[in-house]
């Protein structure tokens, strides 16, 4: 059998140069028509002068623009998508490579955290020298922080959505109660970052015991809406209950985090002078980018192992079958109650660190919109999926920040275009596509927890979506 | 224990709204025997199955479980009376299953249930759901999961004995081959008998089937026959099935209830309820002349 998929695969291999050949000179022939139809139609404007004159404007620019877009398109078209690409990827039986994949020894799973946590590591060194210095980076750095933050809140969502499959609609309440938690305690308290980041967690977790005890009953729809509810409800505690959380002015002037004592300031006690070093601004922000990068790997290393232990399994039992589940004696309360605790637990470390980041916190920042972007990351990353998160936070959160830069759109369009108006269309257009595609998500197998011989992927076309 | 009494249902009965499913039944089950219960459709078997194993509260009536021989049925009044779920008595206990919660009944009770149509996890492997069957014990061994988190090896070993339970009834039903595939991809007759082992991975000392041989062929039906016999014969666990495959019924149960429009109308050894005319006329009708007197027999049963 490895023998045979072995010849197979090096058959494959040889036919690859034949057909990225075939597909250039295809690819050649498309750009030569579109400019052949650009030249009467695209490459000269008539326009009128100032004096009501007509004159020519070539605009060279565009069809160059619009040839190169077709032969992209038209060889990406092919060799993805092409008779022959599919006929090279077909396996030789097809239901069985649907069913059950036997997981290459690399595959995505296993290698790709370590590889996003070592590219993690060394992102802020790596764009510190892109953008020839540390102060000319922030923005990099300060992306990246958004970027993980939204990271730890998939992980978090991921194991209430994604393994017990309980549709979770107010996930950022708990993100809420985490932030609040941390800018009452240090501004009325004083409390110190450490010890109010574990309380935080607790409180959120604590909430999630409360929300989880009513609407255990509920399933699917209905539990979407109530949680839907819920997290409104916190955002209006928050603006209403103006004597603890200061209304919709919010809390301001939170303490900052400090290096475990020593204050990131140019004082004589602080982080710099201590390791004799010259004082930035900028080393708090890669400390709070080590941070969260700390905290989102707690959340991925507690994850992990708990998927491995009797209550992860009973999670996905419970997605699977919660009938079959409380025939097998599991208290499936209980269990619910106990994934939407941890759930709640890590969206609150991740809410206390928000807090701590801006300095400031409104009921503003914890809108619907919020539980949305993380309910999209969780779904478009595919469920239960760990590096699916990391890739689906980093297209949705860095996506739309990338697509700021489309300034040479205005080539095309001209120069009224203001690109970044349409950043959200072109966003929203990418989701339904990707929807359309992978509907399942980006990494849409499952990686069993346990094995006898051979770990092998399971097709999502098995795995079950949970009903609440 | 073998042939002492081992279930005592009495005057069960289920109504749902203005429907009477169940009326007032009493069977008794013998442990290391495999009793099964049959009758025509809509008869109410599945509803007696439920509210045996807690997944419906019957409207009235008591289901009573002996651990450790049927001594224990000496404090069923007692356990009734003091409102208790369990009573202990000497080395054994009482169980009063009406009223526990379907969960307690298969960790407490140790009663195991499978499903007229197969709940299997399709999406875990084949291991993973014998695993999740273990889930109480293994839950206990992972202190609730806090000892599992920091890596403790009592935990590690424990999920090996449990890993050793999960192969040793691979074996048995044949399908150690296919422990790392996903149980939603076996064959038909292949779920059956994994979601049995499932259910036997639970260690219970009453099994319920609920249409085992639904949907088999005659070859797997005869491997289920063999399967049955031997979880009598070798484990520590006695059977309650719903079958309505009669081959099945005949050749391997000890003794059989027939129930109709929820009451039973036969009580007996294979070879007994094969000959009953009521039996005989609930499956196959009867003739005109007979129908007065079969209703007026029923009516007075009711």
């Amino acid at each position: 059998m490895a023998v045979l998929s072995q010849s197979t695969a090096a058959g494959a291999e040889a036919r690859v140069p034949d057909r990225f050949v075939s597909a250039l000179k295809d690819a050649g022939f498309a750009a030569l028509v579109t400019l052949g139809l650009c030249v009467p139609l695209v490459t000269l404007r008539t326009d009128s002068e100032e004096g009501g004159e007509l004159i020519l404007v070539p605009r060279l620019g565009l069809t160059a623009a619009l040839c190169l877009a077709i032969f992209f398109a038209r060889l990406g078209y092919l060799l993805l998508w092409g008779k022959e690409a599919r006929a090279a990827r077909q396996p030789t039986s097809r239901k069985e490579a649907i069913k059950t994949v036997a997981t290459p020894r690399h595959s995505l799973t296993t290698i790709g955290l370590p590889i996003a946590l070592g590219f993690a590591i060394a992102y802020p060194l790596l764009v510190t020298v892109i953008n020839g210095g540390l102060s000319e980076a922030r923005y990099w750095i300060d992306l990246g922080i958004l970027v993980l933050t939204y990271v730890m809140l998939g992980w978090g969502l991921n194991i209430v959505v994604g393994l017990a499959g309980l549709l979770d609609l107010g996930y950022v309440a708990f993100y809420a109660i985490g932030a609040y938690s941390y800018a009452i305690l240090a501004t009325t308290f004083h409390i110190s970052f450490w010890v109010c980041l574990p309380i935080a967690g607790m409180l959120a977790a604590t909430w999630g015991v409360l929300l989880g005890f009513p609407v255990l009953r509920l399933r699917g729809d209905y539990l979407a809406i109530v949680t839907l509810a819920f997290g409104e409800i916190i955002r209006l505690v928050l603006i209403n209950w103006v004597p603890v959380t200061n209304g919709g002015a919010g809390i301001a002037s939170i303490p900052r985090a400090s290096f475990f004592g020593l204050p990131f300031n140019d004082d004589d006690d602080g982080f710099a002078a201590f390791f004799h070093l010259e004082f930035s601004p900028m080393h708090r922000i890669v400390f709070l980018f080590y941070l969260i990068l700390a905290l989102a790997t707690l959340t991925s290393v507690v994850t992990t192992r708990l998927r491995r232990l009797p209550v992860g399994r009973a999670w996905e039992a419970l997605r699977e079958d919660e009938i079959a589940c409380r025939s097998l004696g599991i208290n499936t309360t209980t269990t619910k109650l106990s994934a939407f605790a941890t759930g709640a637990l890590f969206g609150g470390l991740a809410g206390s660190f928000f807090a701590v980041r801006q300095g400031f916190v409104s009921p503003e920042s914890f809108n619907f919109l919020e539980s949305a972007i993380i309910l999209a990351i969780v779904v478009l990353g595919g469920m239960g999926s760990q590096i699916g998160v990391v890739i689906a936070a980093a297209v949705m959160i860095a996506g739309p920040e990338m697509l700021r830069n489309l300034g040479f759109l205005k080539a095309i369009f001209g120069e009224n275009f203001d690109p970044s108006e349409y950043r959200l269309l072109i966003f929203g257009l990418a989701m339904v596509v990707m929807m359309i595609w992978r509907p399942r998500g980006l990494v849409s197998t499952r990686e069993p927890t346990v094995f006898l011989k051979e770990r092998k992927s399971i097709s999502s076309d098995l795995v079950k979506e949970g009903h609440g | 224990m073998k042939g002492e009494t081992l279930l005592r249902v009495e005057h069960l009965t289920m109504r749902f709204g203005g429907l009477v499913a169940v009326n007032d039944l009493s069977f008794t089950a013998k442990a290391g025997d495999i009793t099964a219960l049959i009758g025509p459709n809509g008869a109410g078997k599945t509803t007696v199955f439920n509210c045996i194993t807690g997944f419906y509260k019957p409207s009235e009536g008591r289901v009573a479980l002996a651990h450790g021989g049927e001594a224990a049925f000496a404090a069923i009044e007692e356990a009734t009376e003091k409102g208790a779920r369990t009573l202990s008595v000497g080395d054994g206990a009482i169980h009063l299953l009406e009223r526990m919660p379907d969960y307690i009944v298969t960790q407490h009770a140790r009663v195991a249930r499978t499903f007229q149509n197969i709940r299997l996890f399709s999406g875990m492997t084949v291991l993973e759901n014998l695993l999740v069957a273990q889930h109480n014990p293994l839950m206990l061994a992972s202190g609730y999961s806090v000892l599992g988190i920091l890596g403790f090896s009592s935990y590690t070993t424990r999920q090996r004995e449990a890993v050793e339970l999960a192969k040793a009834w691979l074996e048995r039903i044949g399908l150690t081959e296919r422990a790392d595939d996903p149980a939603g991809d076996l064959p038909y007759g292949a779920q059956r008998r994994l979601e049995i082992a499932r259910a036997m991975c639970t260690k219970p000392i009453l099994l319920c089937l609920d249409e085992p041989a639904a949907g088999l062929n005659p070859r797997e039906s005869l491997e289920l026959n063999t399967l049955l016999r031997d979880i009598r014969d070798r484990d520590e666990t006695s059977l309650l099935l719903i079958e309505h495959d009669m081959t099945v019924v005949m050749e391997i149960s000890d003794h059989v209830v027939v129930l109709d429009y929820g009451v039973k109308i036969a009580d007996g050894s294979p070879e007994q309820v094969k000959n009953d005319p009521k039996v005989i006329g609930a499956y196959l009708g009867v003739e005109d002349e007979e129908v007065a007197a079969v209703e007026a027999e029923v009516e007075g049963r009711a």
